[in-house]
């Protein structure tokens, strides 16, 4: 049920090395493999999330190999190829067809207008808040999307079953286990929920550490 | 649609990355579907116009301005708009503030979110497999490859940003620092201590 991007409490990764702040880019390919992504997805054939789901449906081999912008790039090619944008006959090499979609190209004078609006989350909801500040709570012992066998969902397997207590309301917003599989919004209400470090590790660092996770209330329970 | 079938169309593409990138560019840009000149506003945009310079104007305000501070920590989002930091990952910001109780560290383990308007692309560290995987788990072990050494008494608390909510740590405001200008108070700030992995005043 887990894939290869859910990677949160896992060993043996070896040190983080620090970086300075500058250059932002430090192989030529890889601005360009950000920008070509940030441009496909003004086609408006896909949302956040199901580009999301094409970079963790890479097979867990590919995932581990790829760099970070490989993984991008991978995940933009399937989906321009699912979604009938380009052809697996062109992304072998044979010439382009024309697109009949053009008319919804970014250009270079609707990227700081289309930067600058960004993508909302949040959305009216039907679904009542169930939770306030301070509940305590547990999540769903299964972290698996409940809609779609192998599906993509944002509750980390690590945090999977476990007690905590609801920090904060961000309001109502797309849940990504539907919206990343075309099956609507279906907006509802996410909280920031604290974990004490002791419920999640076998062996916490300090009693007192705490990680949060911004959680959908389908993703919790009422902690008996 | 999980799709798992093992001849991904992406393997249809050549091996080497550089030109594979190019490949898909020259494609997508005969097909009509994407403009060079448009990428070419993208990249400058996050090179040379958006990145840490923005978070720590937030930053040098919280620490001189208490009527902003409260604002910001009851409702970040239009107070940074405000600002004119809003846009592609930064519609919902949250600020978290570090004090002698709380150091506050942001992650994403799922994949990368990072509020690109206050804090640009983020660095090659926090998308790395290391510190998505560790940060949870041993948070204080990773300040300590940041250089960074907590006293017992603070506790650590680490931020997954599992949805679109994205987390702005104010670092404390270094001793000393008393009657400086927003301009002298801005070299404080660095990138990693609005992440949490660095605190002001010191340099990643």
């Amino acid at each position: 049920m887990s894939r290869p991007h859910d990677m949160g409490g896992r060993f043996g990764d070896g040190a983080v090395i620090p970086e300075p702040e500058t250059p932002v880019f430090h192989i030529d390919w890889h601005p360009r493999a950000l920008a070509l992504t940030l441009a496909c997805g003004a086609l408006g054939k896909w949302n956040i999330d199901v580009s999301r789901h094409a970079r963790e449906s890479l097979s867990p081999t590919d995932y581990a190999r790829f760099s970070y912008y490989e993984k991008w790039m991978a995940g933009l090619a399937d989906l321009l190829a699912e979604t009938g944008l380009v052809s697996r006959e062109e992304l072998s090499g044979q010439a382009p067809v024309q697109s009949g979609t053009s008319d919804r190209m970014l250009t270079a004078d609707r990227v700081a207008g289309v930067l600058a609006t960004g993508g909302p989350a949040d959305r009216p909801s039907d679904i009542a808040q169930q939770f306030a500040p301070g509940d305590a709570v547990i999540t769903r012992r299964k972290n698996g999307n409940r809609l779609v066998d192998g599906g993509h969902t944002r509750l980390p397997a690590y945090a999977a079953g476990a007690r905590g207590r609801i920090l904060r309301f961000h309001g109502t917003h797309i849940l990504p286990d539907s919206s990343a599989h075309h099956l609507g919004d279906a907006a509802e209400p996410l909280y920031a929920v604290a974990f004490p470090a002791s419920e999640l590790w076998t062996h916490p660092e300090h009693p007192g550490d705490e990680v949060v996770l911004d959680l959908w209330q389908s993703y919790l329970e009422v902690a008996p | 649609m999980p799709h798992d079938h093992s001849d991904h169309p992406h393997s249809l593409l050549p091996s080497d990355p550089a030109l594979r990138v190019r490949t898909l560019e020259t494609i997508l840009t005969r097909k009509g579907l994407v403009d060079p000149k448009a990428l070419d506003e993208i990249i400058d945009t996050y090179a040379h116009r958006i990145g840490p310079r923005n978070g720590a104007r937030v930053v040098v305000r919280a620490w001189t301005d208490p009527a902003f501070r409260k604002a910001l920590m009851d409702d970040a989002t239009p107070v940074v708009a405000e600002m004119g930091y809003y846009g592609r990952q930064g519609e919902h910001m949250v600020a978290v503030e570090n004090t002698d109780e709380v150091h506050n560290m942001v992650v994403c383990t799922l994949c990368s979110c990072y509020p690109w308007p206050l804090l640009g692309i983020p660095p090659g560290w926090y998308k790395s497999d290391a510190y998505r995987a560790r940060a949870v788990r041993e948070p204080r072990k990773v300040l300590g490859e940041f250089g960074v050494t907590l006293p017992a008494g603070t506790a650590v608390r680490v931020w997954d940003s599992t949805a679109e909510v994205r987390y702005l740590v104010i670092p404390q405001r270094p001793d000393g620092t008393d009657g400086m200008s927003e301009e002298e108070l801005m070299a404080f700030v660095t990138r990693d201590s609005m992440i949490g992995t660095g605190l002001a005043g010191r340099a990643a």
